[in-house]
């Protein structure tokens, strides 16, 4: 029998008729006998403390069973441990608070009986509010007198000096795990965690910033998030672990970021030129080479600002949560991104240790990066059904998504470009200000400086950036964090640098182009750069210009005038991290031959749960028919798995399966030599046997021996470097049949990185403003394609996300009162199915990366950008580079810029209006 | 309100004054309700008015179902809540995005944005309902989501799924622009329309060759 390829090929997904036939449960769809529903009170001010709060009236309410409050929450005591070594902070994010600090923060949550006896209860509730200072503008709020957004200050930073503290690791199961997520997320041979040693006030390993650093209690969501892809492997490392004092717990760590007070003087606002960013100091600073030789390079320099929006989530299945408890464990059924390092979040959340807690989430309607590890209002029917006793249902509403469902964060840069004539990038100046919310320090200004670093090799380049504290919802890493908007921001001025210089888009583009390992972000002590494993994006570019016949649409479409219709087209290029690495594949081949992976990925609709075990199948020879995967419930006993988020679980998982197929083909053969003679080596697994000079055995037999010799072939012994999650789970299936278990212990060589390049053709009709995208191509580096059909989805799902960001999606704050305006999808528009180009096409470079044994790189990222910048570069093509300076570039933007000579007539610094 | 003016009542013709003074005297707009609803008095408290819970019949795919039910309590909480069929889902409870979307009379609609109990006497159809009963044999158009591997989270999909098998009745052989513009009620925020696309164009062709 031929062993069957399972890696590129279509297939349909286990739990696909679940999903068609309406039995596929998300967490709204459990009940439980004497379930209680839970309703919240949330804050009517951006900013303001809680000054009388009387709930005797609602207690009273028959049906009413108990309120939680601030006071509640783990972490409400400055200093307790919060398990993993991570020390609360008082600045962190709890869940519940009693001084909250945007317009729709939960102060407080009630159970009753049935939602509407809640939200009456909720109504009876007598609470007096004192308002105080708010922002909701990063600009305002460096103005010399600008309010902050917190008492303690406006912007985040680290301290200049880190102090000696070692880096704390609590004892017990909780530092268990972080300990080996740790040692799991340390990459080989990967530079940026060394970063934190070339700068002093501009801080560290961006993975600090994305504010784990800071609070244990903060919703970490770690990902590639922080510095995009300086921190690509550090996106290894679970919540817990990152933020923590570096690695090896060495001396001179990066501290915590802290909140502090940061103006700008009226000189630095008087200095700017009209409708440019001012450029007052800044925390956070990276230098690679001597941009002012490079500006003297230079034969043309552009020096523009421009802003993106802040983008809500918005995924569909809102993030509502049901909590019980049993013989004192925690049962959460929750809407999560990652089920295993969902485990650890939620007991840092709750106060408890990680074996305390049981996370069940079968099935998750889109997270986008802001349900990472679940979320943290998690701990809300978790705490209130641990008082109440009784099983508690939050049901979170699509209102209260908008406030708590986490949102992308705005970037407002300016960027000085540097072009020779033949279209090289000599120098980049880029200053980015991240509007960072209330919470957590946001990494995404960071990171878009190290994307636009990668994507275009700039000769030499400087970043500087500030994080501003804002009254506004929290925000997050969203699909390609920093990269989307710096692509979206960067994209629209090498267009007009290109244009002005007379070059074809894409030649600029090609002639920039990152390959092999090429760096990107900062110089190290050692002078050189991070870089990455591999990098084909001439090849995309390649053939993303043939597929899309970019030489006949310029000539025949581009800039062409039919009425009041405008034809365009644009290109953009755009990196992701793609891969991390150090975790732990784990499956059972039966004694009747089937095979059961264990996987620990979410099931969120990458299909990434399923996927990366068809590559240890292939490895065996084994039917898809005969495989079986456990998902969904780490009662399961599931590995040690990565985060599906930061575009790596398609690289790290692949990875971890391809080590347990290799754990299991050495076992295959030591089965085989010890029953029928001979040397393990000389034993073939192929076609579902192990056959060698002495005989074969089937898998089934195999699996049947193994359970008869014991030892290390069913799991009685278990390798040392498994992480102590992967333990605990194996020893649960000890006996059970050949146990391959492995830790991914591969070497890499640089930073996994994947690339996307987007080519847009628009519409304009000059009448409406509105634009219709007529055809796009995504053409994707990933590696080595794993499904098909699966990758083809995140290329248009990506895309169309970017398309979102071009077009129509965005906040609308009041400035005045600091209220939203824009809520829900209605008002916040993300593309509906008549949004989607007349004509998509999809291919992959298919060039394997050299530095996995399976070449596979992740892709949920990487097409955002490509779409953002690629379709904004086709509008200007069509109507003008000076249209717009701000995404979305909407309708009333077109027309009103039209309508003025081309010119625009918008300011790109005030933001959410 | 009492109960004399609801019996003279059709389904059609709740007076909008009665229904907001239910609405107003049930406390909250809160659309929802649970297995247990304070239609007796509790505790010497007197049940809200609005909080009246009446007996009706609904037939549900293909079944007569009896259920209590509040004069303002929408079909997708019914659905939910008190028929066990979580298929039909919830993301904005407010006919904006079309997860809820299920057939009454063949006509897909937002059940978010229907009361339940104007539905009595019409014939109801869920995601749950698709299938055959006797076979478990998949629709038309929830086997051309397999074929094509549709969706991607799937949150979306029952919506999409029922307002595609309403839509196809009507134009069994639409081009796909057509057909985009049938389902275009119904958002997707994984993005998946594509593929979404290609699932329901070959659901539409099984229909047609069946």
């Amino acid at each position: 029998m031929a062993d069957t390829k399972l890696v590129g090929q279509n297939y349909t997904t286990p739990d696909l008729v679940a999903k068609v036939t309406g039995k596929a449960k998300y967490a709204e769809d459990y009940r439980i006998e004497g379930m209680l529903f839970a309703k919240l009170l949330v804050s009517p001010h951006p900013h303001a403390r809680v000054k009388r709060l009387d709930t005797s009236a609602a207690l009273a309410m028959p049906g009413v069973k108990a309120i939680l409050t601030a006071d509640d929450m783990p972490g409400a005591a400055v200093g307790a441990t919060l398990g993993e070594g991570v020390q609360a902070s008082a600045q962190a994010e709890r869940g519940l608070t009693n001084e909250p600090l945007y317009q729709g923060e939960p102060i407080l949550a009630l159970a009753a009986i049935d939602e509407q006896t809640a939200a009456e209860a909720i109504e009876a509730i007598v609470i007096e509010f004192e308002p105080l200072p708010f922002v909701v503008d990063p600009i305002e709020s460096l103005r010399p007198n600008g309010p902050n957004a917190r008492i303690q200050g406006n912007v985040w930073m680290r301290p200049a000096t880190p102090p000696a503290a070692p880096a704390g690791r609590a004892a017990g199961a909780a530092a268990g795990a972080a300990a080996g997520a740790a040692a799991a997320g340390a990459p080989a041979g990967v530079a940026p965690a060394a970063a934190t040693a070339t700068r002093g006030a501009g801080g560290a390993a961006a993975e600090g910033q994305r504010g784990t650093g800071a609070a244990g209690g903060a919703a970490a969501p770690p990902g590639a998030s922080a510095a995009g892809p300086a921190a690509g492997a550090a996106a290894g490392a679970a919540p817990a672990a990152r933020g923590r004092g570096g690695r090896g717990a060495a001396a001179g760590a990066p501290a915590p970021p802290q909140i502090a007070i940061w103006k700008w003087t009226d000189e630095d606002f008087a200095k700017a030129g009209a409708n440019q960013m001012p450029m007052g100091k800044a925390t956070d600073e990276w230098v690679f080479g001597n941009v002012d030789e490079g500006f003297k390079k230079a034969d043309l320099i552009l020096d523009e600002t421009f802003m993106t929006q802040s983008t809500g989530h918005q995924p569909l299945e809102t993030r509502t949560a049901m909590a019980y408890w049993q013989n004192g464990k925690l049962f959460l059924h929750g809407s999560t991104q990652s089920t295993v390092q969902t485990v650890a979040a939620v007991a840092r959340w709750t106060g408890l240790t990680p074996d305390k807690v049981v996370i069940i989430s079968e099935y998750t309607g889109g997270g986008f990066g802001s349900k990472i590890p679940g979320a943290i209002s998690m701990a809300i029917p978790a705490l209130l059904s641990k008082k109440a006793n009784a099983p508690v249902m939050m049901r979170i509403t699509r209102e209260d998504e908008h406030f708590i469902g986490r949102a992308r964060p705005g970037i407002l840069a300016r960027v000085k470009l540097g072009m020779r004539k033949d279209g090289r990038i000599t120098a980049i100046d880029m200053y980015a200000i991240c509007d960072n919310g209330p919470y957590d320090a946001q990494g995404d200004g960071r990171s878009a400086g190290t994307t636009i670093s990668l994507a275009y090799q700039p000769e030499t380049m400087r970043w500087r950036g500030l994080t501003v504290l804002t009254n506004t919802p929290p925000k997050t890493s969203q699909r390609a964090p920093g990269g989307a908007q710096g692509i979206g921001l960067f994209e629209p001025l090498l267009s007009k640098a290109a244009k002005k210089l007379g070059l074809d888009q894409v030649a600029v583009r090609r002639i920039n182009a990152p390959a092999g390992h090429a760096g990107f972000g900062p110089a190290l002590p050692n002078g050189k750069q991070a870089y990455v494993t591999s990098a084909f994006v001439k090849e995309a570019l390649d053939k993303g210009h043939e597929l899309f016949d970019w030489d006949v649409k310029k000539a025949s479409y581009s800039g062409k005038k039919q009425g009041n219709l405008r034809r365009g087209i644009g290109v953009a290029v755009s990196p992701y991290s793609g891969g991390s690495i150090g975790f732990d594949g784990l499956f059972i081949i039966k004694p009747d031959g089937r095979i059961t992976f264990q996987s620990g990925i979410g099931n969120h609709g990458t299909h990434s749960a399923f996927d990366v075990h068809r590559q240890a199948a292939e490895m065996l020879g084994q039917p898809w028919e005969m495989c079986d995967v456990v998902f969904g419930s780490t009662a399961k006993n599931l590995p040690w798995t990565c985060i599906s988020a930061g575009s790596q679980t398609a690289h790290a998982m692949t990875r971890a399966a391809h080590a347990a197929a290799t754990d299991a083909i050495k076992k295959l053969q030591e089965i085989a030599a010890k029953a029928h003679g001979g040397k393990p080596e000389a034993y073939k697994v192929a076609g579902g046997k192990v056959s060698g000079p002495g005989g074969s055995l089937t898998f089934a037999q195999a699996a049947q021996k193994a359970i008869e010799y014991g030892g290390k072939f069913d799991g009685h012994e278990l390798p040392e470097d498994i992480n102590n999650f992967t333990k605990t789970s194996a020893k649960n299936l000890v006996g059970q049949g050949l146990m391959a278990v492995a830790k991914d212990a591969y070497p890499r060589d640089g930073q996994s990185q994947s690339f996307v390049v987007g080519f847009a053709e628009v519409e304009v009709d000059t009448e409406t403003g509105v634009v219709k995208v007529i055809d796009y191509t995504a053409i994707a580096d990933v590696g080595t394609v794993l499904n098909p059909r699966g990758l083809k989805g995140q290329l248009f799902g990506g895309s169309m996300l970017g398309l979102g960001h071009a077009k129509t999606q965005r906040w609308a704050y009041d400035q005045h009162y600091g209220v939203a305006l824009a809520r829900r999808f209605y008002q916040n528009k993300p593309p509906t199915i008549l949004d989607a180009p007349m004509s998509f096409t999809a291919e992959a470079v298919g060039l394997p990366d050299p530095e996995t044994p399976t070449g596979i790189r992740g892709v949920g990222e990487p097409p955002v950008g490509a779409a953002y910048g690629a379709i904004m570069n086709a509008i200007a093509d069509a109507v003008g580079d000076e249209i717009f300076r701000k995404a979305p570039v909407s309708l009333d933007i077109i027309l009103a810029a039209l309508e003025n000579g081309g010119q625009r007539t918008h300011e790109a610094l005030t933001a959410h209006v | 309100m009492d109960d004399k003016t609801m019996s003279e009542e059709t389904s059609e013709s709740v007076s909008r004054r009665s229904f907001i003074k239910g609405v107003i005297a049930a406390g909250a707009v809160a659309s929802s309700s649970a297995y247990l609803f304070r239609t007796t008095t509790l505790h010497g408290q007197p049940s809200a008015p609005g909080a009246v819970e009446r007996l009706i019949t609904l037939n549900v795919n293909g079944q007569d179902r009896r259920v209590d039910v509040m004069k303002q309590e929408t079909l997708a909480m019914t659905l939910r809540y008190k028929l066990g069929l979580t298929g039909t889902k919830l993301g904005c409870d407010r006919a904006e995005c079309g997860a809820c979307t299920v057939l009454i009379d063949g006509v897909p609609r937002y059940s978010c944005s229907t009361l339940t109990h104007t539905t009595r006497g019409q014939k109801i159809q869920t995601i749950e309902g698709l299938a055959d009963p006797a076979t478990s044999k998949l629709s038309a158009v929830q086997q051309g989501v397999i074929d094509e591997q549709g969706f991607q989270c799937a949150f979306c999909m029952p919506g999409f799924v029922m307002a595609a098998t309403g839509y196809l009745k009507t134009n069994p052989n639409p081009t796909r622009q057509e057909l985009a513009h049938g389902v275009s009620g119904n958002l997707c925020r994984c993005q998946d329309y594509d593929k979404i696309l290609t699932a329901l164009m070959k659901g539409a062709e099984h229909m047609r060759n069946a």
